[in-house]
């Protein structure tokens, strides 16, 4: 079972991903929250503007999505010259680069899977929180959001998943540099080009899928536990 | 404790203008299905916004159109029991109960929690979830989270529309109780006579969106063609006796007021408690002399009161018994032929197996302000 040792090179990619992954998660979560939101009681202009940006990196070749944030938020683009100067927040070929490039590709699944489950709120329940003396934000916070979690974590599991396998932005924003932003699937399409990379790219494949499994099967029992407890009537 | 609606508001082409202004302890809004009830409840609670018009309860003014006031539903103080319940599904029975009490200001706060949960029978629920529920117990709850928000008023949209008529009779003393030892002031919503003649102090009665009638149970309830056609049959006088024997041998309950001795299928009540009946004006015979060799037991003594001819081949004669006013629906044809005229000595005749279940109910214990 030798072959089945992971090599300090690629713990380190193991260790990356999951980093990245987590940090695309919660970073995206909050305005994930409120475009959600936005998309399922606003009533705006723009509404289908805001919608078609949020579904845009699922439609998008993800090479064309990395190349936009390297135009954008790279050294010399506005938004990363703007942010390095007066906050020293740097992204190019960073870890922080393919956590934004993850964020940006899970981002519509995680917007998705929260606006379906506030549309599947029964707004009458808020309303009767109204009558019972909550206002708008309690509402939200006593009804609403305990209605929705079952969908928040739905989307989060999915934007983790996304972010887990992403490839196609991450290398074409921050590139792969290992330690700094090689995550396994750059570190998977490394060993393929290599000659004799073969088991190395088995040994992170079967990574990749247990990892897989463990987020979905927690998904499972989460969101199982979560409805059995408020079974709707 | 009052209630003053003036209020118009467009749906469609639905049109809903409708002013009343009500004294009692419980208001039914009555009338059938379509009439506007549901959206005139709904306009006080604060989940629509009249196009125009005026609400106040007390006094309180909570929208003035024209003064540019419009109270959001959660400063209202107005609890509502919604004909579907709407019982927080992630949380407890327990928890459901507390949710308005939160929100209500501690110097607010007037109802007690054990004495509600006593007062509805709900101790044994309170750990459960709401999917655990009956529909009866469902109801119970949410007329109790209602209760224990301290509400300055109380609307229930047809609390028992959804009910079978087992759950529905679980139900109905409940409502009784709140209405005589609650502080609170309660509209009620129903298209069934015999729920409103039941429970009701004073009836508001909707047709087309419009008020039709309004004012005291015991008086709007005998306006038999202003009443929902489906329930006309069902209209009639409400009498307040008190239960004056108990006849076991025979299966029967004697019951006494001014207007004398009725005869009623045994009601089980201890002697001296009070009573409201009601009397179907299509279960009334009218005698102009005191008739024999009956089998019907309640021949009760009065003067005509009012005689009022409708379109079709009936009329309905009012005759004041003691002070309170039996109605009975006659022909035309015998109105003619006893020659009935207001103010003549008259007898009104009811059989006592007419009294079904749901017509002799617990009356209005307390004060009565309506």
């Amino acid at each position: 079972m030798d072959w089945m040792a992971l090599s300090p090179e690629e713990w380190t990619a193991v260790r990356l991903s999951v980093k990245v992954a987590l940090w695309a998660m919660i970073g995206s979560l909050p305005l994930g929250l409120v475009v959600a939101l936005l998309l399922a009681r606003g009533n705006f202009w723009g509404k289908s503007v805001l919608n078609g940006l949020v579904h845009m990196p699922l439609i998008l070749p993800p090479v064309v999505t990395g190349y936009l944030l390297l135009l954008s938020f790279g050294r010399r683009g506005p938004i990363g010259a703007f942010l390095d100067a007066h906050f020293g927040i740097v992204f190019s070929f960073r870890w922080t680069g393919a956590a934004l490039a993850c964020a940006v590709m899970g981002f519509p699944l995680l917007v998705r899977a929260i606006r379906l489950s506030i549309e599947s709120v029964d707004r009458r329940l808020e309303a009767a929180a109204g009558t019972l003396g909550a206002g708008p934000l309690w509402t939200f916070a006593t009804i609403t959001l305990p209605l929705i979690l079952p969908g928040i974590v739905a989307g989060m599991i999915l934007c983790f998943a996304k972010a887990m396998g992403e490839f196609g932005a991450t290398i074409t924003f921050v590139s792969n540099i290992p330690g700094e932003t090689q995550t396994l699937p750059s570190a998977i399409y490394t060993f393929t080009q290599v000659p004799g990379g073969d088991t190395g790219a088995l040994r992170l494949t079967l990574v990749s899928i247990a990892i897989a499994m463990a987020a979905l099967v927690a998904s499972e029992v989460l969101a199982r536990r979560l409805s059995r407890r408020m079974d709707i009537e | 404790m009052s209630l003053s609606v003036d209020i118009s508001h467009s749906q469609g082409a639905f049109r809903l203008q409708a002013a009343f202004e009500s004294p009692g302890r419980l208001t039914a809004l009555f009338g059938p299905s379509g009439s506007g009830k549901t959206s005139l409840v709904n306009i006080i609670g604060g989940l629509v916004k009249p196009e125009s018009g005026r609400i106040a309860v007390d006094g309180r003014v909570l929208v003035d159109r024209k003064a540019g006031i419009f109270l959001p539903r959660h400063k209202r103080r107005i609890g509502y029991v919604f004909q579907d319940a709407r019982l927080f599904p992630h949380l407890t029975v327990s928890q459901n109960l507390r949710y308005g009490r939160w929100f209500t200001p501690p110097s607010e706060r007037y109802a007690d929690i054990d004495a509600v949960v006593g007062l509805l029978g709900i101790g044994q629920l309170m750990e459960r979830r709401p999917n655990l529920l009956s529909g009866g117990e469902k109801q119970r709850v949410a007329i109790g989270r209602a209760l224990l928000a301290s509400p300055r008023l109380i609307l229930m949209d047809e609390p028992l529309a959804a009910l079978d008529d087992a759950r529905k009779a679980e139900i109905l003393p409940y409502i009784e109780r709140l209405r005589d030892e609650a502080k609170v002031p309660i509209v009620y919503v129903s298209h069934s006579i015999a729920e409103v003649a039941r429970l009701a102090t004073d009836v508001v009665i909707l047709s087309d969106g419009k008020v039709a009638a309004a004012g005291p149970a015991s008086e709007v309830l005998q306006k038999l063609d202003l009443l929902p056609a489906g329930e006309r049959g069902e209209g009639g006088a409400l009498l307040e006796m008190t239960v004056a024997e108990q006849d076991a041998g025979h299966a029967i309950t004697v019951l006494r007021s001014a207007a004398g001795d009725i005869r009623v299928p045994v009601f089980g009540g201890a002697v001296g408690q009070r009573v409201r009946i009601r009397i179907r004006a299509r279960d009334v015979i009218v005698a102009t002399q005191k008739p024999e060799g009956l089998s019907a037991l309640n021949i009760v003594a009065g003067t005509v009161a009012s005689v009022r001819e409708g379109e079709g081949a009936h009329a309905d004669i009012g005759i004041d018994c003691g002070g309170q006013t039996v109605l009975a629906r006659i022909t035309g044809l015998s109105l003619r032929t006893l020659g009935l005229r207001v103010g003549q000595p008259v007898y009104a005749v009811i059989k006592t197996v007419s009294f079904e279940p749901g017509t002799v109910a617990a009356g209005l214990n307390g004060e009565h302000s309506g």
